[in-house]
This record gives structure tokens, C-alpha cells and sequence, in this order.
């Protein structure tokens, strides 16, 4: 077991939602990680497909740098539509 | 279908305890889409308090005191721990279980089991821990699990006791973990709670047919009442007085209520739901006090939660002989999976 990769594993509850995660176990490979996935997490119908992905293959934004790297998300507030201003009258906008 | 419909108006107006596990998930969300805390993430301790002021959820990666995340492993090690050993007590009835249906039920109930504590062992992870450690420390003692595993089930009806008891103890104690201000925790315990729910009524269900049955049917539901009664008492911890980790747990909000308040919860809700199973609860001071608007029961032996949990229970050597046993064993699938695996990753694709 020790030696045994993880794998995150995330869930398509339905059609027409995103897989979503869910939580992660470990499996000697993907085909095992995948059987082992429906087992654990699926039991009552949660899902209608799988991903299993190795946990070593995700690169994650580290909480540390949260500021520099998602705050000139904010600088920009005239990416969002309410940033405008609509002359009277106008329709469809 | 979801709702405690058999906890009567006693376990409160707020739609029974699958109501409150609904509520914990519908403020996970409501506290995510509050948007994000204000403070900087730099100054790590203020940043970690105010994320746990604003019942936001702190996540893996977020920097945390060493004490929160050694708190943690240990608590959802020891949750993990339990839900794996507790599969003895049950899995050994599900060879004389009494018709197919029950069998096949209690298949599935041992099969979530497992998977709790796989959705355990995968919470506790993310904090940096090792399944590897962890397992390790089961088998060699150095974490506990729950002492209430270390009581027999002598008869089928310790089936339905340990679905109504010791589930329902369990639930009660679980249900304020999906608040849980460490997240990964908290969705863990929100799936897992759901799924109790099943558990516990399929122990109610056989206490309540078993109780209407003949005669030795009545007296053996009655005769596993008796004594699951107190070790599920006990399952609520030491009295408040003697609880070491509980005010730095709950100053987290790792814990919300006391042990003495969860154990009080539990027994209010029994007293009606043994009423209708036409069963009794074994305390003679058990008696309803009009002005603490509770019941007064007897509490459990201390001394004997004490000694079990140093490993002198009914069956602390024979529950860890097994699970090592059923480690050592499973070995060689392990290995060969392993071989396998390193045998597919050789093979060149074309």
C-alpha cells in the first residue's frame, strides 16, 4: 500500500454538470483507481462518470501567493458587463 | 428518501438530524458564495483566524497552526480507525444473518463501512499524512479507535442495537462535524452522515420486528438494549469536567457542542424511539425533569470507557489480531497489483 499512487477523483453527478470533486483514494494504477472509484464514491447512483487523475500530475496556485496571483482580477472590474453605463433607451443590452 | 421520520418532536423542530446535516451543507455553500475574507493571507495567523470567524472553511494548502492539523489528523485518524474495525462486530453476522434481504442489507451496510473510512483516510491526507502511517499506527497501537468496537455482538439482535445505538450515537456525535471549519472534513462527514442515516434505521427496523416476534424474539432485542445501552452513552467521551482537547476544539470549530451536551441530545431522542419499539431502556433513574426540560439518566461507567480504551475490553486483542491478520494477508494482492501495474508501464504502445 505504501507504495500505492493517489488519485484524485472527481464525479459527473449528471448530464450536463462538470465533473466535480470528490475526494481521492489510492490504487496501484488508473484501471484499479477507476474500479476503485465507483466503489467508494458512487454506491448511491452520485454519478454518471468518472475521472481518476494522479495526484502528482496536478499543479495547484499555492494559497501563499494568493494576492499577486489573482488580484489584478480586480483591477479590472471593466471586464464585467454592470461596469457600463446603458444610455436610456437602449434595448437588448 | 431522506428524513428522520422516526425521531419524535423530542429531537427538535428542525426536521430531525438528516434536516441538520442538509442545513450544515446549505452553509457550507452560503458561507463559500459570502466571497472571499478580507485580511491578507500573508499574516498567517490573523488571516487563519479570520477565515474561521467568518465560518469559512480552511482548505489543505491554507497555512494553519501546527496544533489545528495535528488536532485533526488524530481526530479523523481515530474516526477512520473506528469505522474500519467497526466492520468486525457486524461482519461477523452476515454469514448467519436470518433471510437473504437482511443479509444483502448488511452487506451494504459493512460496505459503507468501509468506504467511510476511505473517505476518512482521504480527509486526513490532505493535512499531510501518510495512509501508509496511518494504517501503521492502527496496527501498532500508537492511535485508537472507538472503544465501543470492543464489545461482542452475541446475538442477531446486537445487529439492530448496534444500527438503533450505536449508529444513532454516532450520527448525533457526527452530525455537527459536517460544520466542521476544515473542509475537506466537513464534505466527508456530510457524505458519510447521509449515509448513517440508512444504517441506523435498518437497526431500528430489526429491534422493532424483533420486538414484536415471540416471546425469546422480544427478550433478545430487549437483552441487546440492555447491553448496548451504556457503552453507547459512553461513546460520547468523558464527562465535560475531564475532556482534555475540547475548549481548543471547539475555539477552532473543530467541535460545537460538549460531549455532556451531545450525550443528553442522544438520550432525549432514545427515550421516545424505544417508546414506540415497545422497548425499555435500562436506567431506573432514567426520569423526564420538567424544569431542565430534559431527561436525568444514569451516566456510564467512566472507569470502564477508561479501561477499555487502554485495551482491556470484552475484545480489544481479538478485534487487532484480525485486522493484522486481514493486513499480512491481503499482502500478496497488494503485490501483485503492484506487479502488474509495473508490468503495463513497461509495455511500449506502438
Amino acid at each position: 500500500m505504501s507504495g500505492e499512487p493517489l488519485f484524485e477523483v472527481f464525479v459527473r453527478p449528471r448530464r450536463g454538470l462538470s465533473h466535480t470533486h470528490v475526494g481521492s483514494l489510492h490504487a496501484p494504477d488508473a484501471a484499479m483507481a477507476l474500479r476503485n472509484a465507483r466503489d467508494v464514491y458512487t454506491r448511491r447512483e452520485e454519478g454518471v462518470s468518472i475521472w481518476v487523475v494522479p495526484a502528482t500530475a496536478i499543479t495547484a496556485s499555492s494559497p501563499d501567493e494568493k494576492d499577486a496571483f489573482f488580484d489584478p482580477a480586480a483591477d479590472k472590474v471593466y471586464r464585467h458587463p454592470t461596469f457600463y453605463d446603458v444610455p436610456d433607451g437602449a434595448k437588448h443590452l | 428518501m431522506y428524513g428522520n421520520d422516526f425521531a419524535g418532536p423530542d429531537a427538535g423542530s428542525d426536521g430531525g438530524l438528516l434536516g441538520q446535516v442538509e442545513a450544515a451543507e446549505a452553509a457550507l455553500r452560503a458561507a463559500a458564495l459570502r466571497g472571499r475574507v478580507e485580511g491578507d493571507p500573508a499574516a498567517l495567523q490573523d488571516y487563519f483566524d479570520a477565515v474561521i470567524a467568518a465560518d469559512q472553511k480552511i482548505e489543505p494548502r491554507d497555512w494553519m497552526p501546527d496544533a489545528y492539523r495535528r488536532g485533526l489528523v488524530r481526530q479523523i485518524a481515530q474516526h477512520a480507525h473506528s469505522e474500519i474495525i467497526g466492520m468486525q462486530p457486524e461482519g461477523s453476522w452476515i454469514t448467519r444473518a436470518p433471510s437473504l434481504k437482511r443479509k444483502a442489507i448488511l452487506l451494504a451496510k459493512v460496505q459503507d463501512e468501509a468506504g467511510h473510512g476511505l473517505y476518512l483516510y482521504a480527509a486526513a491526507e490532505t493535512l499531510g499524512v501518510s495512509r501508509a502511517e496511518l494504517v501503521d499506527m492502527l496496527l501498532d497501537g500508537r492511535q485508537k479507535y472507538s472503544s465501543i468496537f470492543n464489545y461482542p455482538t452475541l446475538t442477531w439482535a446486537d445487529i439492530g442495537a448496534i444500527g438503533w445505538l450505536v449508529d444513532g450515537a454516532a450520527i448525533v456525535n457526527q452530525v455537527p462535524l459536517c460544520r466542521c471549519s476544515y473542509g475537506p472534513y466537513a464534505r466527508a462527514m456530510i457524505r458519510i452522515c447521509k449515509e448513517e442515516s440508512f444504517h441506523q434505521r435498518q437497526g431500528y427496523e430489526i429491534l422493532h420486528t424483533l420486538s414484536r416476534g415471540t416471546q425469546a424474539q422480544h427478550e433478545m432485542a430487549q437483552d441487546a438494549v440492555d447491553r448496548w445501552w451504556y457503552p453507547s452513552l459512553a461513546m460520547f467521551g468523558p464527562p465535560d469536567t475531564d475532556s482534555t482537547h475540547s475548549a481548543q476544539s471547539m475555539a477552532w470549530k473543530i467541535k460545537r457542542f460538549s460531549n455532556d451536551d451531545l450525550r443528553q441530545r442522544f438520550v432525549d431522542m432514545c427515550v421516545q424511539q424505544a417508546g414506540v419499539l415497545g422497548l425499555r431502556i435500562p436506567d431506573p433513574g432514567l426520569r423526564w425533569n420538567e424544569e431542565r426540560q430534559a431527561h436525568d439518566f444514569t451516566a456510564p461507567d467512566y472507569d470502564e470507557l477508561m479501561r477499555v480504551i487502554k485495551g482491556d475490553g470484552p475484545c480489544n486483542e481479538e478485534r487487532m489480531a484480525h485486522r493484522r491478520r486481514a493486513h499480512s494477508e491481503g499482502a500478496w494482492v497488494r503485490e501483485a497489483a503492484a506487479a502488474y501495474a509495473a508490468k503495463q508501464q513497461e509495455v511500449v504502445p506502438a
